[in-house]
């Protein structure tokens, strides 16, 4: 386990390094001038002294890899840039955008779990019934919307056709209800896909006929042995599906002007400031590699059978 | 699985309607022109958010322009730009993925690590960036979509190289003097094509919905270029006078990512039947 820990670590480390290196060029695959874009995005007029001053003050006229080398030095103590429109730390910005983004990330996942659990165990238990199918028939038109139809669908029923909920969020809870669902709705519906495979699969193995033979009851059995077991994949597939939450939620927040992260990367890209973006692709880059490294490790230590080492590819 | 499975022939019939109905949807998009009754692009004050009538059967939207021609138009870009891009993912992922596997070494660390990296990008996270740094265009979104959709291709075509390349015939191959090459595109690809491909099939409606979500933001398809992304994102302000302008394009999209998704779904069960057999 110590060595498998160890070898993640290294690898995180190349992965975090090589993150940073992609995020930080990123600013360089956009046609022209960084110190341009600063100016213009400011609304300065562009002329050549002035240019030639701010690429100076923004060490442009340095070798790229020095400045990735600050860019880096900086990110250790937290520094991630000012941004070009506002000239606020983009460190700031982001922790007050991350506490809206969280709470509906959270929120959603909540939701989603909260549906799908029970919906794929009666799936499951029933497979092949008329509960199944419908399950599945749900799921698979959940799987088949893409977030921003159901955004806008939702928001076309219970804002516009029945005025229930406020079109745009104020904050309250009841403004948080259909960006939750929003986002839930196309994970429940990968979720109780997956899991109703996982619990199915461990209904399949010998032990449950064991212990049914044995006459202990299949509830006990669900609850107790096969909820037990298919829990570690579950717990993997939940981290896997934050990436996909956070792309959502750049939609999601859009559709609702929530002011949450994909709000402020969002208007970033539209004002070209291009260090809010990096830091908003690095914060969720960190933050999902962070997840996925703590699921690999819960997941090593809940079951001691997972091969160490494995497939490093 | 101890699961009853569903008959392989079942799966066949269905999986041959699936294909032809898949393939019914790209030929729609591709004789889309022939189809509309009117110019998709073309503007006009007088009839703006009209319902549907016998000249517009899909009503119009707030520049009046005829919904079911721009949606007839949005088909050859959302159905042409997502196959196209599994297509190229496909074949750039496959090629590097091989690599990996046949050559191991510092090609397989460079390779596998550059997709680890990709991976750890939330897809849609990177794409909008990558989106929208870029600007908009339906190249640049098929672009950003791409920078992290073919580590799936490049980490499946390793596996199976692996796997395949112990396997005698590749050291009979090698014996009787093929290059790398013509061991890899001759025996190696021909081996491992069913399983890539049905990984390809289930990302249609993936990448579909990914490139329409970029053109919903704005910074995937712009306009006037129609794309069902873009025009449910244009029409979703005028929802109440107008629903037709946002049913139309999201009935037409979720079909198609339907079709597609049962599509994909059909093959690897298929696949998973023929593997047990």
């Amino acid at each position: 386990m110590k060595k498998y820990i160890a070898k993640r670590l290294l690898q995180l480390v190349v992965v975090v390094l090589g993150l940073s290196f992609l995020t930080f060029a990123l600013m360089y695959i956009a046609p022209g001038d960084p110190a341009e874009k600063k100016l213009s995005a400011q609304g300065i007029a562009v002329d050549p002294e002035v240019l030639a001053a701010t690429r100076a003050e923004m060490g442009l006229d340095r070798p790229f890899l020095e400045q990735y080398a600050d860019w880096l030095g900086g990110l250790f103590s937290g520094d991630l840039g000012e941004s070009y429109r506002s000239g606020r730390a983009v460190a700031d910005m982001l922790g007050e955008s991350f506490v809206y983004t969280l709470e509906l990330t959270v929120l959603s996942l909540a939701a989603a779990l909260a549906i799908s659990l029970p919906l794929a165990l009666l799936a499951a238990v029933r497979q092949n019934g008329i509960a199944d199918f419908l399950v599945r028939i749900f799921s698979f038109i959940g799987n088949s919307l893409p977030n921003f139809l159901i955004s806008v669908l939702l928001m076309y029923y219970f804002c516009v056709k029945l005025r229930l909920l406020p079109v745009i969020s104020d904050g309250s809870a009841k403004g948080f209800i259909l960006p939750c669902l929003a986002l839930a709705i196309p994970l429940a519906s990968r979720f109780v896909r997956q899991f109703r495979a996982e619990i199915l699969e461990q209904l399949g193995k010998e032990y449950v006929d064991a212990a049914l033979s044995r006459g202990v009851k299949m509830r006990y059995i669900l609850f107790c042995n096969v909820l037990h077991n298919a829990l570690i994949p579950m717990i993997t597939l939940t981290a896997l599906s934050v990436g996909t939450l956070m792309g959502g939620s750049v939609v999601i927040e859009t559709v609702f002007r929530l002011p949450g992260l994909g709000k402020l990367a969002m208007d970033a890209i539209s004002a070209r400031d291009y260090p809010v973006i990096q830091g908003f692709v690095l914060l969720s880059s960190g933050i999902y590699v962070l997840l996925n490294l703590a699921a690999d490790l819960l997941y090593r230590a809940v079951d001691p059978r997972v091969e160490e080492g494995g497939d490093a590819g | 699985m101890k699961t009853k499975r569903k008959s392989a022939k079942r799966l066949k019939r269905r999986a041959t309607v699936l294909l032809i109905l898949a393939a019914a949807l790209l030929a729609l998009s591709l004789a889309a022109p022939l189809l509309m009754p009117n110019d998709p692009d073309a503007t006009d004050a007088q009839s703006m958010n009209l319902p549907p009538d016998a000249e517009h059967p899909l009503g119009t939207d707030r520049y009046g322009r005829c919904v079911l021609s721009r949606v007839l138009a949005g088909a050859e870009t959302s159905i042409f730009s997502a196959v196209a891009l599994v297509l190229i993912t496909f074949i750039i992922g496959t090629a590097l993925g091989m690599a990996a596997g046949y050559f191991g070494g510092v090609t397989d660390t460079v390779i596998m690590r550059l997709a680890d990296i990709m991976l750890a990008f939330p897809q849609m996270v990177l794409a909008i960036a990558v989106a929208g740094i870029l600007g908009g265009g339906m190249v640049n979104a098929m672009l950003a979509m791409g920078v992290s959709a073919w580590t799936l291709y490049a980490r499946l075509a390793r596996a199976q190289v692996i796997a395949l390349k112990k396997e005698p015939f590749v050291s009979a191959a090698r014996l009787s003097g093929c290059g790398s090459f013509k061991v890899m595109t001759k025996y190696l690809l021909p081996n491992m094509l069913g399983p890539l491909a049905v990984n390809a099939a289930t990302q249609l409606g993936v990448m579909m919905m990914g490139i329409a979500g970029l053109s919903f933001l704005g910074i995937g398809v712009a306009e006037p270029q129609a794309e069902w992304g873009s025009m449910i994102n244009q029409g979703r302000a005028y929802m109440q006078l107008a629903p037709w302008a946002v049913l139309a394009p999201a009935g037409a999209m979720v079909v198609t990512v339907m079709v597609f998704n049962l599509l994909g779904d059909t093959l690897r069960d298929l696949a998973d039947t023929e593997a047990v057999k």
